[in-house]
C-alpha cells in the first residue's frame, strides 16, 4: 500500500519513530546510539571491540551430521565397553549381541554422517592418505576405521554363533576370538567416544578450548550414559545399566554445576547466554538432574528417554555454541 | 627448485600500515593472478572496507581504521586551538601469517596442508576433501572453505604466498603491485631487520605507539607474514595473544585417557557386582 512502509523496514523505521518522538518530547536524544568503531562518532578511547566487532577467528562451517555424529560416534564406543563387560561377567550372548548391534550399527552411521558433512564427499578416501599424531581429526578417523572393522567382525561371530557351533568349531576357540575382538572393540571404543572431546578442545574456538579438559570426560561419560539407555529401552533391564545410568547422571550434574560456576565475563559465554546457552541448559538438565532424579524413583525408562534427548541437544548446543562464540571477538579477546 | 632464494631460506611478508595508502591494488593484484572467484559485492558501511574479511575467496584484505585522537573532555566538541588534526586514516593490508606452528597444518587430517622448502604454509586443492577442520584451527580466522556456486567449492582456500610465482623466482602479486611498498616481500631475516629500522624510525619522529605484531612469544612462534601496527593488536582485528590450538592436545589426550580408563573401569564394575 503507498505510503506504508514495507515490513522489512518495520524494525528500523520503528527506531526512528522512538527517537523523534524522544527529540521532540525531551530536547535531545539519551542514548549513544550505536557506537561503530572506528567512526566519526567520538567514544572512549580505552573501549575497544576490535575491528568494526568483526570476528577473529572464523566459526565452524560444520553441518547437522556432526552434532548427530558427536552422539552417534559416542554411543557406539561405549557400546563396545558394554558389550566387552557383560561379555566377561556372563552375561548372556543374546545381551552381548545387543551391544554389539549397537556398536556396530553406530559404526556403519558414522562414515556416512562423516562423508556427508565433507566439502568434496568423493575425496572422503584422503582421510587415510596420512596418520597425524597431533591432528584429532586423523586420530578420530583412523580409530574409526578400527572400531568399524572389530565391532563389525564381533557382531558377525555372535550372529553367526549357533551356525559356528553347529558346524563343529570348538566353543572355547570361538569365545577366545569373542573376547580378542571385543577387547578391540572396547580400547578403540573408548577412544572414539572421547576423541570428540579432543577434537573440539584442540582449536581457536574460544567456548570449546576453555573446556579441553572438560570435553572428552563429558562426551565419554554422555556416550557411556546413551549406550546403557539404548539398551534399556530394547528391553534390557539389568541392574548394571541402571547403575551407570544412576553414575552417569550424577556425574552430569557435576558437569553441568562445572560449567555454570566457570562463567566469567565475556569468557566462553556463549555457553551460558542467548539460544545457545538455553540449549546447553535444558540438555544439561535432562541428562543431569532430570536423569538421576527419575531413576531415584525407578522409572527407568522416562530416565532413558530424557537422557537421550540431554545426549543429542547437548551436542548439538556445542556446535552451536561454537558457532556463536567464534563470531563473537570479545570472546576471543578474554580467553 | 625454488629460483627466488635458495631452498631452506624462509620468506615472509612485511606489511607496513604507515604507508599503505588504501588503494587495495594488493587484493586485486591476488584476485587476478590467482584467479579467485567473486564472492559477492557488498558494502559493509565499515569505513571503505567493502572487502569483510579474509577468506575463502579473499587472501589480501585492506582494512580501513578511522582514528579519532580526541579523548576526554575534547571529545565533546570539534578540534579546536590549532591542534594537530585528531582525526586520521590508517590501512592494514591483511593476509595469512604462514605461522611457525602453523594450526590449520597441524589440524589437517589428509595432508593436504604443508610446509615448502620457505616456510611458507601451502594448501594443496587437488588433496583437501572439505573436512573444515583447518577453520577451527586457525587462531587468526584466515582459511575458510568455499561455499556452492563458486568454482573450486567444497575446499579450504587461504593464501598460497604466491608459490608458483616464488618457483620461477618472481615476488608475490600483492607485494608486485604495491605502490608504496607497504607490502614487503623477502628473505624472513632481511625483513625483520627492516622492520625493527622502521619502527625505529617512527618512534623516534614520534610515533610512540609503534610496534612490531609478530606473537614469538606465544605457542605460535612467530609469524612469517608479519606487520607493524600504530596502537593496540585489538584494534586491527587482530588477537594479542594468539595461540596454535595444539597446545590443548596433551591436557585433552590426557582427559580422554582418564575418562577410558574409568569407563572401561566402571562398566566392569556395575557388571561384575551387580
Amino acid at each position: 500500500m503507498p505510503g506504508e512502509p514495507l515490513q522489512s523496514h518495520r524494525a528500523t523505521e520503528d527506531r526512528l519513530e522512538k527517537l523523534r518522538a524522544e527529540a521532540g518530547r525531551t530536547g535531545r536524544v539519551a542514548e549513544a546510539g550505536i557506537a561503530i568503531v572506528g567512526g566519526p562518532i567520538p567514544r572512549d578511547a580505552k573501549a575497544s571491540s576490535g575491528y568494526y566487532g568483526q570476528p577473529i577467528v572464523k566459526p565452524p562451517v560444520w553441518t547437522w551430521q556432526i552434532g548427530l555424529y558427536l552422539f552417534v560416534g559416542g554411543t557406539a564406543g561405549m557400546s563396545g565397553v558394554i558389550a566387552l563387560a557383560s561379555f566377561l561377567t556372563g552375561q548372556s550372548l543374546n545381551f552381548v549381541r545387543a551391544a554389539l548391534g549397537v556398536a556396530f550399527t553406530g559404526a556403519l552411521a558414522s562414515p556416512v554422517l562423516l562423508i556427508w558433512d565433507l566439502g568434496r564427499p568423493t575425496r572422503f578416501l584422503n582421510m587415510l592418505r596420512v596418520f597425524k599424531w597431533r591432528s584429532a581429526m586423523s586420530m578420530g578417523v583412523w580409530t574409526l576405521f578400527l572400531f568399524s572393522g572389530l565391532a563389525g567382525s564381533a557382531y558377525v561371530l555372535v550372529a553367526g554363533w549357533a551356525f559356528l557351533l553347529h558346524a563343529g568349531v570348538s566353543a572355547t576357540l570361538l569365545r577366545g576370538i569373542l573376547a580378542a575382538l571385543l577387547v578391540g572393540t572396547a580400547l578403540s571404543g573408548v577412544i572414539l567416544a572421547t576423541y570428540t572431546g579432543v577434537l573440539l578442545g584442540a582449536t581457536a574456538v574460544p567456548a570449546w578450548s576453555a573446556h579441553h579438559k572438560l570435553l572428552p570426560f563429558h562426551f565419554g561419560i554422555v556416550g557411556l550414559g546413551s549406550a546403557a539407555a539404548i539398551l534399556e529401552l530394547l528391553g534390557f533391564r539389568i541392574a548394571a545399566l541402571n547403575a551407570i545410568g544412576l553414575a552417569v547422571a550424577a556425574a552430569e550434574t557435576g558437569v553441568g554445576v562445572w560449567i555454570e560456576m566457570s562463567r566469567q565475563g565475556a569468557k566462553a559465554r556463549a555457553l551460558h547466554e542467548g539460544t545457545s546457552g538455553r540449549l546447553m541448559r535444558i540438555s544439561g538438565l535432562l541428562t543431569g538432574p532430570v536423569s538421576l532424579i527419575a531413576r531415584i524413583f525407578g522409572w527407568v525408562p522416562v530416565a532413558a528417554v530424557c537422557f537421550l534427548i540431554g545426549a543429542v541437544s547437548s551436542r548439538y548446543g556445542w556446535i552451536f555454541a561454537g558457532r556463536i562464540s567464534a563470531s563473537d571477538p570479545q570472546e576471543t579477546l578474554n580467553h | 627448485m625454488h629460483h627466488y632464494v635458495a631452498e631452506g631460506t624462509k620468506v615472509g611478508f612485511f606489511t607496513d600500515p604507515t604507508v599503505c595508502i588504501g588503494c587495495k591494488a594488493c587484493e586485486v593484484a591476488c584476485k587476478e593472478w590467482n584467479q579467485i572467484p567473486e564472492d559477492g559485492l557488498v558494502w559493509t558501511g565499515n569505513s571503505y572496507d567493502n572487502t569483510g574479511s579474509l577468506g575463502a575467496a579473499t587472501w589480501r584484505h585492506v582494512k580501513f581504521l578511522e582514528l579519532d585522537r580526541r579523548v576526554g573532555p575534547a571529545a565533546e566538541g570539534p578540534a579546536t586551538d590549532g591542534a594537530q588534526n585528531p582525526f586520521g586514516w590508517l590501512f592494514l593490508s591483511d593476509v595469512c601469517k604462514h605461522c611457525e606452528h602453523a594450526g590449520c597444518l597441524e589440524a589437517c587430517p589428509t595432508g593436504a596442508i604443508f610446509r615448502t622448502e620457505v616456510s611458507s604454509v601451502y594448501v594443496q586443492d587437488d588433496i583437501c576433501n572439505g573436512c573444515g577442520y583447518c577453520i577451527v584451527g586457525c587462531p587468526f580466522g584466515v582459511i575458510d572453505r568455499r561455499p556452492q556456486p563458486l568454482p573450486g567449492a567444497g575446499g579450504a582456500f587461504k593464501c598460497t604466498f604466491c608459490y608458483d610465482r616464488q618457483i620461477d623466482g618472481l615476488t608475490p602479486a600483492c607485494a608486485k603491485a604495491c605502490p608504496t611498498e607497504s607490502i614487503q616481500f623477502g628473505p624472513l631475516d632481511e625483513l625483520r631487520a627492516r622492520a625493527e629500522k622502521r619502527v625505529a624510525d617512527l618512534q623516534a619522529r614520534g610515533v610512540a605507539d609503534a610496534q612490531i605484531y609478530n606473537p614469538v612469544d606465544t605457542s605460535v612462534g612467530g609469524i612469517h607474514a608479519f606487520f607493524l601496527l600504530l596502537g593496540p593488536p585489538e584494534e586491527f582485528g587482530l588477537p594479542p595473544r594468539p595461540e596454535v590450538p595444539t597446545v590443548y592436545l596433551k591436557a585433552a589426550w590426557l582427559s580422554a585417557a582418564l575418562t577410558s580408563v574409568l569407563a572401561l573401569a566402571g562398566a566392569w564394575l556395575a557388571f561384575d557386582f551387580l
